[in-house]
């Protein structure tokens, strides 16, 4: 089965500090892989790198059989590679209909449009019904989002991505920060994800990654600790000990 | 699911009462008014050239501090045309706006990095820059003097050739014509998708790159627009007042319309206009009470507006509450 | 053209006097200060008015110099800049202009808009008899000071608590303040001593630089320079950023006088097109 995201050898340094470590993975078409390790694993790191933030040190990612190590971060979106952030990163005076649509007309190739208003092109609307009804944020639509709940905030967070319709999507930390009572809403437009979007999930919440995930990484000091099917990873002893800090395993 | 979004998204776009109400009073101000036609062109102008600040400022949140390098660059552009090829005054505006988009273009790779301060550093070294260049190639530009004795042809219109008369009414109409004009496209603009992509990028430049959108390219975009308006406004003056001076590239010129605007209120188009407006009246008012010293009360106002905060300045209602 | 030198290399040291306080604070509390100029400004005309008026000898004038203006930063930064901090950036931008407008109209009106003279002592005046070099005396006497205020700066930042405890505000303040560091005493302190420097730098420079109401503005933008292409973070990096600027300008004014300043505002377009974060700055820095 050919992969949908996959990198080689990827290596980053900070001068002395190496953040990411000789990472290769490969995450299927309709994955839904978990990417887990203790603080400070350099998982957020990894997603920079996907993504474009940062510039490898050395390695390459590969997406739909495309190099694109060197392509720029806003052109890897155009290619179906999406983020979400574990800290929100919202437009703070837009709403959500306006931060909605303009994803989707970013999308859609209409982003340039500079005569006709937001949202009179064809779909972009329908887009941003379905989305704004999916993430519950009908009712907040016109609102300010700097003004947003947390929960609220969140969603929109993950809705923004989605808005962009991704072929690949990076999830940090989607629950980061959320109020029990409001996980449940976020759990489940998560597991509501098409089925051909491959999903890598940053989380520390277990719950989350047993219900969600089929496969997992386990990431240590920004190198590959162990991966396997999810129900594997869940009885490694290695892995328990890296979490609970025994250091009975050598390395 | 109701059609929630097409609805709010077509409501978000639609014309105020007061945005006909304003557009209405423009060609008001030139019927009714016409012993006021060179104090209202004056307004009328620094009125254009805040609005290109507040696309670059309120719209795409770059903190300029050299914006009359546009401004003048236009100025001198239009009032060497007229000198030297030919005295149209709607070719001349022409070749201000397209000098100083060009400018713009150029200087906007700029503005690209950086932070905040290596911005507002560029910004004041191009203005101050075309200044000294302005100042020193005195064989072109007449230096400290200027350049005086710009005569402008009659304006050729749908109403026949009009000539620039002293009382200004034609002048104004003139001005008028192109601040309506802009302010119409300008408003399309910011409520298009690529309007909104710049508020985007002025609130979250990372996440604007993460939907996709290309931010160089919209900078460089916003920042050659903003300089032409600018420029229009700057060959205006030229054209209407008959001389180019130094001071449009003064340091002053691009303090003043940054606060221009700042009291009018940024990112919402109109705040040039209210801002050029109290500006002048304020400046008229102070002027006539101690004219060597505008500047101080004007500082004094720039200390208090900035303590009690911009944003409730033209609110005055929420003066007193607590700040939150 | 060793004199050119020289001479740059002294408009150097007493720029980086002047800048080293902008530097510093916008380093440490994030603050475009655009009103430094007017600290400076004040230094050069308590100076003027002492010698002048009341015929206080030079070299004394300069410590009074820099107390006053010392106590005029910390009186202000206490009052006025200090609820500023957490504003944006155009806001500060704003309110400095706004008190340079008004410290320039101010000293206008009480002292007029003539250009002060200094009358330098005797022993500073002239040139020293050197064959090649033309070393100007008071030229000398600037930078001698200046050294030594800059090898003062120097220890103090690396080898005093207070130092340690400055470096450890501007890399990350609200770590400071968590641990336990009185973050707002460190601002106080720094902000006076900043202006303290700017108006001792106003005083020794009011011979060489022209002392007028303009001042503050005339300068502004090469303070401004030598912040932002020498970065905040170190005191070397403005520092020799002031001394490329001072000699450039020098330099530029002899050979090119056609053009004056547009070669230094040339070069620094193009130093921070190519480092945007100055020429020294770390990555990660303001």
């Amino acid at each position: 089965m050919s992969l949908a995201l996959q990198t080689r050898g990827l290596v980053k340094r900070f001068g002395g500090l190496v953040a990411t470590n000789d990472v290769s993975l490969g995450l299927e078409r309709g994955a839904r892989h978990a990417l887990i390790g203790p603080n400070g694993a350099g998982k957020t790191t990894l997603i920079n790198l996907l993504t474009g933030v940062l510039e490898p040190t050395a390695g390459s990612i590969v997406l739909d059989g495309h190099d694109i190590t060197s392509l720029a971060a806003h052109r890897r979106v155009g290619r179906g590679l999406v983020r979400t952030f574990q800290i929100n990163q919202l437009f703070n005076e837009l709403t959500p209909l306006t931060s909605l649509a303009l994803a989707v007309s970013v999308h859609r190739g209409d982003s340039r449009g500079w005569w006709r208003s937001l949202g009179r092109q064809r779909g972009i609307a329908e887009e941003c019904d379905e989305l704004l009804g999916r993430f519950r944020l009908a009712d907040v639509m016109n609102q300010r989002v700097a003004e947003l709940a947390y929960g609220k905030r969140r969603l929109l967070e993950i809705a923004t991505a989605l808005a962009c319709r991704p072929r690949v999507l990076l999830l940090d930390e989607p629950v980061a920060g959320v109020p029990e009572g409001e996980r449940q809403e976020i759990f489940e437009t998560i597991n509501a994800l098409p089925a051909d979007v491959s999903v890598l999930l940053i989380e520390h919440d277990m719950d989350l990654v047993f219900n969600f995930a089929r496969t997992v990484t386990v990431l240590v000091n920004g190198a590959v600790f162990a991966e396997g099917d999810v129900q594997s990873i869940a009885n490694d002893l290695r892995v328990k000990a890296v979490y609970l800090g025994e250091d009975e395993f050598d390395g | 699911m109701s059609a929630g979004a097409s609805a709010a998204l077509a409501a978000r776009a639609r014309w105020r009462w007061w945005e006909l109400a304003l557009f209405a009073a423009l060609p008001l101000s030139w019927f009714l008014l016409p012993g006021q036609s060179l104090l209202l062109n004056e307004i009328a102008i620094v009125a254009l050239f805040a609005i290109s600040l507040d696309l670059v400022l309120g719209y795409a949140g770059i903190v300029s501090l050299g914006h009359a390098a546009f401004f003048g660059f236009g100025s001198y552009a239009a009032a060497l045309f007229a000198k030297n090829v030919m005295p149209d005054p709607l070719a001349g505006l022409g070749v201000a706006i397209g000098a100083a988009a060009l400018l713009g273009a150029v200087t906007s790779v700029l503005i690209l990095r950086g932070s905040d301060l290596t911005r507002l550093m560029v910004t004041l070294g191009v203005a101050s820059i075309l200044y000294e260049l302005a100042n020193r190639l005195d064989w072109l530009t007449g230096g400290a003097d200027g350049l005086q004795g710009v005569v402008m042809g009659p304006l050729v219109t749908p109403f026949g050739r009009l000539d620039f008369d002293l009382s200004g009414r034609v002048a104004y109409g003139y001005t008028l014509v192109v601040l309506a004009i802009v302010l119409f496209v300008a408003r399309r603009l910011v409520f298009s998708p690529f309007g909104v992509s710049l508020q985007a990028l002025r609130d979250n430049r990372l996440r604007a790159a993460s939907i996709g959108l290309s931010v160089p390219l919209r900078l460089v975009a916003v920042y050659t627009i903003a300089a032409a308006i600018a420029g229009a406004a700057g060959g205006l003056l030229a054209q209407t007042t008959g001389f180019a001076s130094l001071d449009v590239f003064d340091f002053h010129r691009s303090a003043e319309v940054l606060l221009v605007l700042v009291v009018g209120g940024t990112g919402y188009l109109y705040g040039g206009i209210f801002g050029a407006i109290v500006f002048k009246l304020l400046h008229d008012l102070v002027s006539s009470w101690t004219p060597q010293y505008w500047n101080f009360w004007l500082g004094l106002f720039l200390v208090v507006l900035v303590l009690l905060g911009r944003h409730r300045f033209i609110r005055p209602w929420t003066w007193f509450q607590r700040r939150r | 053209m060793l004199t050119l030198l020289f001479d740059g290399i002294a408009y150097g040291m007493l720029l980086f006097v002047l800048a080293v306080g902008l530097a510093v604070t916008l380093g440490l509390m994030n603050f475009i200060n655009l009103a430094h100029g007017a600290f400076a400004m004040a230094g050069g005309y308590i100076t003027v008015l002492l010698m002048n008026r009341l015929g206080v000898p030079f070299l004394v004038c300069l410590p009074i110099a820099f107390v006053g203006t010392a106590l005029l930063g910390a009186l202000l930064e206490r009052t006025l800049y200090r609820p500023m901090y957490t504003r944006p950036h155009l806001d500060q931008v704003l309110f400095s202009i706004g008190l340079v407008f008004m410290a320039i109209t101010a000293v206008d009106y009480l002292v007029g808009s003539m250009q002060q003279n200094i009358h330098l002592p005797d022993w500073l005046q002239g040139r020293l008899p050197i064959e090649a070099v033309g070393i100007g005396k008071y030229r000398l006497f600037i930078i001698v000071v200046c050294a030594a205020l800059t090898l003062a700066l120097q220890w103090t930042l690396s080898r005093t608590r207070f130092g340690s405890r400055l470096r450890a505000s501007v890399d990350d303040p609200r770590v400071a303040g968590g641990l336990g560091l009185d973050v707002n005493r460190i601002f106080l302190v720094t902000f006076a001593v900043g202006s303290g420097l700017a108006g001792l730098g106003g005083a020794l420079g009011a011979e060489i630089l022209g002392l007028d109401p303009t001042f503050p503005l005339k300068f502004m933008i090469y303070f401004l320079i030598v912040v932002a292409v020498g970065g905040t973070t170190t005191i070397t990096g403005p520092l020799v950023a002031a001394l490329v600027l001072g000699i450039a300008d020098v330099a530029g004014k002899y050979y090119v006088p056609k053009l004056g300043a547009f070669i230094v505002y040339s070069l620094m377009i193009v130093i921070l097109m190519l480092r945007p974060q100055g020429l020294f700055a770390r990555a990660g820095a303001r």
